[in-house]
């Protein structure tokens, strides 16, 4: 498993396509807290995959005022029909080019699979990660985590 | 490993004894496929533990992927104001292929609930919140899809084949074997 960037690291910071003519920087989030979910790939399998158990618990993370971002190496135009097919109400952002740079800038990269870890970053308003986890490559790690570690940011 | 961060309680739907040395504690949801297929494993683990089984159901609709699995668990629980939970959530899980909002008024119709009440219930969310409750309770206890089975508070990591959950629920029951 990867060594990810831990709590009390500063975010890296990156730009990439949210939807196919659309970039996306993480400093335009700075001053609210952002939740990033690496994961493997879009269209896994199973029912209540990861992405779409976010999807049902993004009310709970608005409370927090947190934007919630997915990452994977697809393409945008695979984000758009996968994001279109589950409805997906938060940003899936593509690392494709250079395959999995911001992956590896967070240390969530599998070389041999060339996919990202399924991993998650909490970051604060200020842009400092407060909470970061990595999950074994077929656990979907649920939100419990994201919550708890929402809760303990500063008001 | 998850715990689960709501007991069972009286605001529960359990089957079996208060008192019982296994407490299993599905959540679920109505369109899952997964889920109907726990439902008939379910009932046989029921048959086979008897007194030493207490069994909670509670909601977790994917409700994005899953069109009718709110109203399915709303009309549940209308059903349970009429102390008939089990018996729409046993004719729900039977009829999971064909699920609709017109079926599920059919079914109410079969425990011979008042079907426009139901409609008016669903219109009005009168029991989102109730669901939304449990919905909460599963995302803090760290439930990841459906269906997740917590036995003793414990998240069960095992697969959801009658066998595992038998021998994950004998190892609960009967430590010193």
């Amino acid at each position: 498993m990867s060594n990810i960037l831990s709590a009390g690291t500063p975010a890296p910071e990156f730009t990439l396509h949210v939807t196919p003519d659309q970039m996306l920087s993480l400093k335009e989030l700075r001053g609210r807290p952002v939740i990033l979910a690496f994961y493997p790939a879009d269209w896994s399998p199973v029912c209540g995959d990861q992405m779409a158990l976010y999807n049902e618990i993004l009310p709970e993370f608005h409370r927090f005022n947190a934007e919630l971002m997915g990452i994977s190496v697809d393409g945008v135009w695979c984000h758009a029909a996968f994001s279109r097919d589950r409805k997906l109400h938060f940003p899936l952002l593509a690392d494709f080019e250079p395959k999995g740079a911001v992956s590896k800038l967070y240390g969530a990269f599998r070389d041999g699979e060339g996919v990202s870890e399924r991993a998650l970053f909490v970051i604060d308003k200020k842009g400092t990660i407060t909470w970061s986890y990595v999950s074994p490559i077929a656990v979907n790690p649920g939100a419990d985590g994201i919550l708890e570690a929402l809760e303990s940011l500063p008001k | 490993m998850a715990t689960l961060k709501v007991p069972v309680g009286s605001a529960d739907h359990s089957q079996g004894p208060a008192d019982a040395p296994v407490t299993l504690v599905e959540y679920g949801d109505y369109e899952c496929s997964h889920c109907g297929h726990a439902y008939p494993i379910i009932k046989a683990l029921q048959k086979r533990f008897g007194k030493q089984l207490r069994f909670a159901f509670r909601h977790f609709p994917l409700r994005e992927i899953h069109p009718n699995a709110e109203a399915a668990a709303e009309t549940a629980e209308f059903a349970g104001t009429h102390g008939k939970f089990w018996g729409m959530h046993d004719l729900i899980f039977e009829n999971q292929n064909s699920l609709s909002e017109q079926m599920l008024g059919e079914l109410a119709q079969r425990l011979t609930l008042d079907r426009q009440a139901l409609r008016e219930a669903l219109g009005s969310g009168a029991f989102a919140e109730r669901v939304r409750r449990d919905f909460s309770g599963g995302v803090r206890s760290g439930v990841n899809g459906t269906p997740t089975f917590f036995i003793n508070g414990l998240r069960y990591e095992g697969s959801f084949d009658a066998e595992s959950l038998m021998g994950a629920l004998v190892e609960t029951a009967e430590p010193e074997i």
